[in-house]
């Protein structure tokens, strides 16, 4: 017989009994739906932390004093291991470096036009741009022999240039820095938000030596840097610099063989990696808990289907005497199930995209529904009615016509 | 067209062993209407069942046209009762979510028939019974006697060589039982081979040939006209 008469006769069954088939589909509505859900947030926080670790700078390892080193280490450098001789001995010694850029930090009040803003300021090289893969958009970085005379200049991020002075042009404006009078030179191409909330466009540049001797100065020795950013040339040489830039930094730091470094250095690849590794794992896990719902959902075909069967013992002995194989009863039987839980995988897939659109809008965050969700929650949910329809359709196919047709 | 040898049924209960039929040897010729008579337990509604394809015999020997019908599998049988066999029960056996015209179709699905020319053989059948104007009806909404005709056009819709029916009339009024068995001699008439369990004289009379049973075997085999 025509396959196609089996698929009409399954929906109509299912049609039958409307309130019945979407109260047994609602477990695979619910299991779906979950399964999406926990998929794109899964996936939204893998675009999130990629975003916030490559938005440091790609190609970057960074150098940072280890402050975990003992309080002997902690009296002698302050915290502050690095020095300028450092970064002059990286760029010398070191093959396949596209930037070195060290930086001192602080936090500072700025004023101007009678507008306050609290901000972060970075004393960096013009080689800071490139490590961080910024640009300037109004006006220009300063150069290395402003850096080095310690001008005091500034290149301000898109936030700060708002705060301050809104719409209109900021560079060429004073701003008193701790009371201390710059000018702004440039303004930041936005980089927008980083993951976790962070905002990179809070931030403005200054000369390294008009930092230390004007903010920062007061609290650590003129030559100290507390991160130094290097700019590998390319992927596969990351690994190398890495290794390159530690050797030498512990034969500057006169660190002997055993000695723990005062320092450390983070590849942003292998941070990447790592963190992604973890989400994939974590996303993994939150959809197999969602599937389990799935599960339960199959139980719960399972069951009605059984009930169906013995309903109509009459219609499949009447069906079977028609001239119905056994083999078409079993298939009318499954393709029912099938098309159960199928109609299920529908609607919580559109249930579980309208969830995570949800999340995206109100919750912030890049939750997305990837391609395969669609593909795959179908697939599922035609696996858990086969699976779980097996059964029932099996019993429906086994009944002895005479008997079936005797049942009341 | 049919012929059954020394044929037995016996079914197990429990250690028992109960004996259905107990060896019936019978031939049954093509155009001939027949009424299986006898009470309950004497073993007419296993040799109907057996001679429809719907159970198989303990031994003997069961030929359809020369085909060996008691040595078919599941699928063979399957085929058999489509293409060879129609039914009709006592209960009728209609589906109650499926109209007059769709109850008539179901057969035809099964021998893939296309949707066009099942839809117009199942209304001219429906004509041919009386029931032109009551396609779209669901069973609920038919009377008995009405019902009991849909499924007789259901039974000729694969145009079977054998018309069993199952105490065609017990479950419908004088008035009504009577139609039926004029549309069953009616049928008889065209030709079609008729065979009717029934434990009413009444029926029994309207067939040509009446066959008794008594503890699973054959005790009378009269042949003669319909009596008055």
């Amino acid at each position: 017989m025509n396959p196609f008469e089996l698929v009409r006769f399954a929906f109509g069954a299912i049609i039958a009994h409307p309130m019945r088939s979407v109260l047994t589909s609602l477990g695979v509505v619910i299991g779906v739906a979950a399964v999406v859900i926990m998929t794109s947030i899964g996936l939204g926080a893998q675009t999130q932390v990629t975003n916030a670790i490559s938005g440091l700078g790609s190609n970057l390892i960074i150098v940072m004093p280890n402050f975990q080193r003992g309080p002997v280490a902690q009296a002698a450098g302050g915290g502050f291991s690095l020095r300028d001789s450092d970064v002059e001995a990286i760029q010398k010694q070191v093959q396949n470096v596209a930037a070195v850029a060290p930086t001192v930090r602080g936090q500072v009040q700025l004023a101007s036009d009678g507008a306050n803003w609290n901000t972060r300021i970075e004393g960096v090289t013009p080689d800071y741009l490139e490590a961080r893969d910024l640009s300037v958009t109004q006006g220009r970085m300063f150069d290395e022999r402003e850096a080095r005379q310690g001008r005091k200049v500034l290149v301000v991020g898109a936030t700060v240039a708002r705060e301050l002075w809104g719409d209109s042009d900021p560079v060429g404006r004073r701003v008193r820095v701790r009371a201390v009078p710059f000018e702004v030179i440039g303004v930041l191409e936005s980089k927008g938000q980083a993951g976790f909330g962070q905002d990179q466009d809070d931030v403005v540049l200054a000369p390294l030596s008009a930092v230390r001797s004007r903010i920062t100065g007061r609290r650590s020795r003129g030559d100290a840097v507390q991160t130094i950013y290097v700019k590998a040339v390319s992927d596969s040489t990351l690994d190398q610099v890495q290794e390159e830039v530690t050797n030498l930094l512990r034969d500057q730091h006169k660190i002997r063989q055993g000695e723990d470094d005062d320092f450390q250095t983070q590849n942003m690849a292998s941070i990447l990696e790592a963190s992604q590794t973890a989400i994939k794992t974590f996303t993994l896990l939150l959809a197999a808990v969602a599937g389990v719902s799935l599960v339960v959902g199959g139980v719960g075909i399972m069951n009605i289907m059984l009930v169906a069967v013995t309903e109509r013992t009459r219609e499949i002995g009447l069906r079977m005497a028609l001239g119905a194989k056994r083999s078409d009863v079993l298939i009318q039987f499954a393709l029912e199930s099938v098309a159960l839980s199928l109609v299920g995988g529908l609607i919580g897939l559109g249930i579980g995209a309208l969830g995570a659109f949800g999340i995206a809008k109100l919750g912030n965050w890049p939750a997305a529904v990837p391609a395969w969700a669609g593909p795959l929650a179908l697939g599922f949910s035609v696996a858990v009615g086969l699976v779980f329809g097996a059964y029932p359709s099996w019993r429906a196919a086994r009944l002895d016509p005479i008997e079936a047709l005797r049942r009341e | 067209m049919i012929e059954i040898e020394d044929l037995k049924k016996v079914y197990v209960m429990g250690e028992e062993q109960v004996p259905a039929l107990a060896g019936v040897t019978l031939s049954i010729q093509r155009g001939e209407y027949v009424a299986v008579i006898g009470h309950s337990g004497s073993g007419k509604s296993t040799l109907m069942n057996i001679l429809g394809g719907l159970d198989r015999p303990s031994s003997g020997a069961y030929r359809f046209e020369g085909e060996d019908v008691a040595h078919f599998s599941d699928n063979q049988l399957a085929d058999f009762r489509r293409r060879r066999i129609g039914f009709v029960f006592q209960s009728f056996q209609l589906l109650p979510r499926l109209t007059a015209l769709q109850n008539v179709e179901l057969p035809m699905i099964y021998a893939g028939l296309p949707p066009r020319d099942r839809r117009a053989r199942a209304a001219e059948l429906l004509e041919r019974v009386g029931l032109g104007a009551r396609k779209g009806h669901r069973p609920t909404q038919l009377s008995g006697g009405q019902q009991q005709r849909v499924a007789i056009a259901r039974s000729l819709a694969n145009r079977p060589d054998l018309l069993l029916a199952d105490e065609p009339t017990g479950a419908l009024d004088t008035k009504t039982s009577e139609d039926v068995l004029k549309l069953f001699s009616e049928l008889n008439a065209e030709g079609l081979t008729l065979a009717i369990v029934t434990h009413d004289p009444d029926v029994a009379n309207v067939a040509h040939r009446r066959i008794t049973f008594r503890d699973g075997l054959v005790i009378s085999d009269e042949h003669g006209e319909a009596r008055p």
